[in-house]
């Protein structure tokens, strides 16, 4: 009876384990993790934050064998590639999740919230965007996105009995399954044209659709579903609107968290489906990059301008950060040369974002251990009694700006050569947006660094402006790694650039 | 076999969902809907999946209702702590966070 079942005996699909090495490692620490919480409960809490840090670091490991290794795998039967822009994008996951886990040690260990719990969902999240890096298949993609957001939306509501952390987790978490669902269904319409869940066959059916036929309506919806979907995931602008809400409910390590690698994530996913999904598709996905491209950075910078909270302030600032990153995307499908050159432009993007934003967290939260608030007036007087805290801020903050010799120019830089090379009417308009708003950004950013060097601290703040504020020391390891790499990208782009100059779409038959 | 039929009740499915996550203040509904948008799914997935005699389909609705199992257990876990803190599930009583 039985031996008639196992005639359909399950056919493993050929894995090839090295590739899939940062991910077991991963996951190895987070059964770890609970493992050590169950058998030495309070024991355990105290070493939970070292051996997240340890998982993540150790994770690390694998990616630099495969990325010495060089070449690229694909195994699962395609769903599952590795090349030099998953290793990067993994490199950086990896990193961010430990700079998180920096700033997240004291502060958690402080509240009492629930410690190892608290690590386990950060590497399970953590686990699903190293995921989300080398899938190439829409089922993979979405377990991926789901791992990453299910722990996101439980660390934003962290703080249980406070009401500003639970309302930050439900509106996090409905915007988020809402999104999921949409994305879902446009995944439902691509996978109904082309048969197949795997990118590289979507592309070929999607290009193949003809004009004034049902499935190029089909084509369009679903493709529009999906971009939808994941611009809820990177918060552009219309789909922005948890953000801000729920960066400033959250705990500021978990916002920390939220802003960059989650967002890197979403991106992670839109880049594997533009440039493989979709890339026969210019004509659908283009226009609606050029819109949300457009409609973010301005939307996110004018908002930006009347925020009093700081992290409110990032919150919408990310939203602008989000239209960069997107504006590429609207010329990617000219040529393959331009689409090198801004997948190039994305990744340099991310990575230099991942420093220069986690940095500035790791400064707000130094700064409200002293001040426990985010109010932009709290930072009056900064420089005068936490000189060190005021520059590093002021670094952050200029290098989101885009001011040389900081980080951030060089990736602007790179996305505005991006768009303006393909020479297109389209793609130079975008480019002089780009310029615009960093010109609009620019003053909210020099407006925190006037507070923080120009002002005094008014004498009724509550909190003591003359001694200088005492930082944890794995904050500060946090603010020396995320400066360093900040300055190191700006001063040395060709340093960053050797390792963001990938191609995604060699691993397409064109 | 037929096709449109499975899309048609799919993508009215769908409506109602979105209907029903954008016009429903309580949190309870709002999570209602948002599973009947992910049945659409389910229902299109598995159309696709027959119609093309392809196994990919099924086992991706598989995928989507396990995964939506352990959202809406999220969910409704976040939906009973609001309600222990604040004793009520309407949506636009949460308006702490604004600006």
């Amino acid at each position: 009876m039985l031996s008639s079942v196992l005639v359909f005996a399950f056919e493993r699909p050929p894995i090839d384990w090295h590739a899939i090495a940062p991910e077991l490692t991963l996951l190895g620490f987070g059964a770890l993790l609970t493992l050590v919480d169950v058998v030495w409960l309070e024991r355990g809490r105290a070493i939970s934050s070292v051996l997240a840090s340890l998982g993540l670091l150790a994770a690390m490991v694998p990616v630099l064998t495969l990325a010495t290794d060089g070449a690229d795998r694909a195994t699962f039967w395609g769903a599952y590639v590795i090349d030099d822009y998953s290793l990067v994008m993994k490199a950086v996951f990896l990193l961010a999740g430990y700079v998180v886990v920096l700033l997240s040690t004291s502060y958690i260990a402080e509240g009492d919230y629930w410690e190892s719990e608290y690590y386990q969902m950060l590497l399970s999240a953590v686990l699903g965007m190293v995921v989300m890096a080398s899938a190439r298949d829409l089922v993979t993609m979405f377990v991926a996105l789901e791992l990453l957001s299910i722990p996101a939306y439980l660390m934003a509501t962290w703080r249980k009995r406070d009401l500003r952390s639970n309302e930050a987790g439900l509106k996090y978490y409905l915007m988020g399954v809402f999104a999921s669902a949409v994305l879902l269904y446009g995944m439902s319409l691509l996978y109904g044209t082309a048969g197949s869940t795997i990118l590289a066959d979507i592309n070929a059916a999607v290009s193949d659709a003809s004009d004034g036929t049902a499935p190029l309506a089909v084509v369009t919806l679903g493709v529009i579903f999906v971009i939808a979907g994941f611009a809820f995931k990177v918060s552009a602008f219309p789909f922005h609107t948890w953000a801000p809400d729920t960066y400033e409910g959250a705990p500021t390590p978990v916002t920390a968290f939220l802003s960059v690698a989650s967002k890197a994530a979403g991106f992670v996913a839109l880049l594997s489906l533009v440039f493989v999904g979709f890339w026969g598709r210019s004509d659908v996905y283009q226009p609606l990059m050029w819109v949300l491209a457009a409609a973010s950075m301005f939307g996110g910078n004018l908002m930006a301008l009347r925020q009093t909270n700081l992290v409110r302030l990032l919150a919408y600032s990310g939203v602008a950060q989000a239209g960069y990153m997107l504006a590429p995307l609207a010329v990617a499908g000219e040529s393959l040369t331009t689409a090198d050159d801004a997948l190039s432009a994305v990744v340099t993007y991310l990575a230099i974002y991942a420093a220069m934003n986690l940095g500035a967290f790791a400064v707000i939260i130094a700064v409200a251990r002293r001040t426990a608030s985010a109010e932009i007036d709290s930072y009056k007087g900064l420089f005068h009694y936490s000189p060190a805290l005021a520059v590093a801020m002021t670094i952050f903050l200029m290098a989101l700006a885009g001011i040389p010799p900081l980080g951030g120019w060089f990736a602007k830089f790179e996305i505005v050569l991006a768009l303006i090379s393909p020479q297109t009417p389209w793609g130079v308009a975008l480019g002089v947006v780009v310029a615009l708003n960093s010109v609009i950004a620019l003053y909210y950013y020099a407006r925190i660094a006037s507070y923080m060097w120009v002002e005094q601290a008014s004498a009724e703040a509550g909190f003591d402006t003359v001694s200088p504020i005492k930082v944890p020391t794995s904050v500060s390891a946090a603010l020396v790694l995320t400066g360093a790499a900040t300055l190191a990208f700006g001063i040395l782009p060709q340093w960053v650039g050797h390792f963001t100059d990938v191609t995604l779409l060699a691993t397409l038959p064109s | 076999m037929i096709l449109n039929q499975f899309l048609l009740l799919a993508a009215v499915l769908f409506c109602v969902g979105v209907y029903g996550v954008l016009a429903r203040r309580n949190g309870i509904m709002v999570l209602m809907s948002v599973e009947l948008i992910l049945n659409s799914v389910n229902i299109n997935l598995v159309a696709f999946g027959a119609f093309r005699d392809h196994v990919a389909g099924e086992v991706f609705a598989l995928f989507v209702i396990a995964v939506a199992a352990a959202e809406v257990g999220i969910g409704l876990a976040i939906v009973l702590m609001i309600y222990r803190n604040r004793r009520s599930i309407d949506l636009t009583e949460a308006d702490l966070l604004k600006g």
